[in-house]
């Protein structure tokens, strides 16, 4: 079997939209759960959308330590910025397999995130890009890379969700 | 409401308060443009941003466009980004490095120091046509200090040595403590955000120290988680003297003629150079090796001021630049309209800073501040709250009294009166000789903190 054939758009599509569901039902645990151990989730300025953490400044630059601190901090009642919950809908689309990388699939797909809370309601528009690998048979995310396309946060104000 | 009575302030009694009508009112938002804005000095850039010839940076400084650029002759300028000949912004992006500028209207042609290079079909203009006095604009001021770039829109304004002058000693702190690791620069990547809520409020909140362990409680226990998962001893989470009542005694809060003001602080983590126990050992060896030379090059006391203890300097009205264990960082705050605040903010580095030590001061950095932080957000949450508060009409008065009657700590509000106090006198036309402090601490009052408390 190629390596191409390991991996079929399909699964990584349905592997997405239930990440999703668990960001918008903020199913947090859940959705940590889906890391390696090895893992990185990582938000670029908006001026650097190709910005590398080992030597730029970032949004976030998270490993596995700082990405359970990150889901300790939102469950918190004290995470002001998100008490009482916003509402968020991750839409998830134009997903493909771009390469196939030591036996892991390497995805871009595009994202649109809403987030209503009081005033807010602008969208949150950019790239993803995933390395997803393969551990006791289920798909596990190793990087997450949210890119946005917007240039500045002037009507998000903050990152206070998981992108 | 005359401006005269916006705010209350009798320090013998400990009252201070400030009628919330100055984070609301559209008529005040424009006298403080006219008034403070046209008048003081205000950031623009750093020099390291622009280190090759031509190398730029567009910019907004108080409305204006402009651009940051050093020309072929190695010369840093500040131009107007407004073609001489009928206005259109000459620079359409953000960054980069360019012999000059072609405006997309009618094609003139500007070299990189600004000249007009070119015009084309010159033929329609006459003999007289005089190119040199369309070159490209600047601000009436533009002047630096240790690599900082301010305009100033008033061409009878004070220097800007003169005018920063009451906070050098704490600028100079900083900049001479990277000079053992070739000087800071700007780190590339931008936090560009904003808050629905008065500029004020937001400067007020860079340097309040009464808010943290309200506000920031999750990051807090963040902090002591990891400390925890690390097995440290006596965990201190914000590894400085904000921890409890009796150390907290120890920091200061200060403020300075001409409205700036800031606290200080001890604390651990900090990259120059006071290592935190989270870190690696071959990390807090660096740390300490840079210190050791900061103590050969600059001396013991001095170099023990630049280590250990955090720096928080708002020059006013509008820049804040924070030295601190979650790193070394400028932020701007452009009021966008009474209730919208737009935040410019740049994290800086040593030029030869070691990677692993790198890594731990961003990681620190990127955990507090910026939009994706874990303090950031609540901040502005905290903000966007009290401007819908400020909605409650009827309910006039903000106050800003603590610790007017002790030594004023980093968690008491001496800086915001002095930032209030200052915007007062522009606002009432005498800002030359406003008197910003509660009490007078004498001539020789130093801005140092005692390190043998």
């Amino acid at each position: 079997m190629s390596n191409q054939t390991q991996w079929q758009r399909a699964e990584v599509e349905d592997f997405l939209y239930a990440e999703m569901a668990y960001l918008d039902e903020w199913k947090l645990d859940d959705w940590f759960k889906l890391f390696t151990e090895d893992c990185t989730y990582v938000v670029p300025t908006t001026d650097r959308p190709d910005g590398d953490p080992a030597r730029d400044m970032v949004f976030i630059d998270d490993n596995h330590l700082r990405l359970e601190g990150r889901v300790r901090k939102l469950k918190s009642q004290m995470a002001h910025r998100e008490v009482p919950r916003s509402r968020t809908r991750h839409v998830v689309t134009n997903v493909r397999i771009v390469d196939v990388t030591d036996g892991d699939a390497v995805v871009e797909a595009c994202f649109v995130i809403y987030r209503f809370k009081g005033a807010n309601k602008e969208p949150y528009v950019g790239q993803y890009r995933y390395r997803l690998t393969r551990q006791d048979g289920n798909i596990m995310i190793r990087h997450r890379r949210a890119t946005l396309d917007l240039e500045t946060l002037r009507d998000q104000g903050a990152v206070s969700i998981i992108l | 409401m005359q401006p005269s009575e916006l705010i209350i302030d009798r320090p013998d009694e400990g009252v201070f308060r400030v009628h919330r009508s100055s984070m609301t009112s559209h008529d005040l938002f424009e006298q403080e443009r006219a008034k403070i804005f046209d008048h003081c000095w205000l950031y623009v850039g750093h020099e390291s941003e622009v280190q090759k010839p031509g190398e730029y940076r567009r910019r907004t400084v108080a409305d204006r466009p402009l651009i940051f650029i050093r020309g072929s002759d190695g010369q840093i300028r500040v131009l107007y980004n407004s073609c001489t000949h009928r206005g259109a912004s000459v620079c359409q992006q953000d960054e980069g490095q360019a012999t000059g500028f072609t405006c997309i209207y009618h094609a003139w042609r500007f070299n990189n120091k600004g000249e007009l290079a070119g015009v084309s079909d010159q033929e329609g203009y006459g003999d007289n046509f005089n190119k040199a006095a369309l070159n490209l604009k600047s601000p009436p001021r533009v002047e630096h200090y240790r690599g900082m770039y301010f305009v100033n829109y008033d061409s009878g304004a004070e220097s800007l040595e003169s005018y920063i002058s009451p906070v050098r000693e704490l600028i100079d702190l900083t900049m001479d403590s990277a000079e053992v690791l070739g000087g800071w620069r700007i780190l590339s990547g931008t936090a560009k955000y904003s808050i629905k809520a008065n500029w004020k409020i937001l400067i007020e909140n860079s340097y309040d120290g009464y808010h943290l362990p309200s506000v920031h409680q999750t990051y807090i226990d963040y902090l002591m988680w990891r400390q925890k998962k690390a097995s440290v001893q006596n965990p201190n989470p914000t590894g400085s003297d904000a921890r409890d009542s009796s150390s907290l005694k120890r920091t200061r809060a200060y403020a300075t003629k001409n409205g700036h003001g800031g606290f200080l602080y001890r604390a651990e983590g900090r990259a120059i150079a006071n290592p935190s126990p989270l870190w690696p050992e071959e990390t807090r060896r660096e740390v300490l090796r840079v210190k050791s030379e900061l103590i050969a090059k600059f001396g013991e006391q001095r170099a023990r001021q630049m280590s250990e203890v955090s720096r928080t300097i708002c020059i006013f009205p509008n820049f804040l630049f924070q030295d601190s264990q979650t790193g070394f960082r400028f932020r701007q705050i452009w009021p966008v309209a009474p209730d919208m605040i737009d935040v410019v903010q740049w994290d800086l580095v040593p030029r030869n800073e070691q990677q692993d030590l790198f890594d731990a001061r961003m990681e620190y950095s990127l955990a507090f501040l910026g939009p994706g932080g874990l303090a950031t957000p609540d901040d502005a949450e905290a903000l966007e709250q009290c401007q819908r508060g400020f909605a409650a009409r009827e309910v006039e008065w903000s106050d800003i009294s603590r610790g007017m009657k002790r030594p004023a700590q980093m968690n008491d509000e001496l800086q915001m009166r002095s930032f209030w106090r200052q915007w007062h006198a522009w606002l009432k036309g005498d800002p030359k000789n406003a008197f910003t402090d509660d009490i007078d601490r004498g001539a020789g009052n130093s801005l140092l903190i005692n390190l043998e408390a």
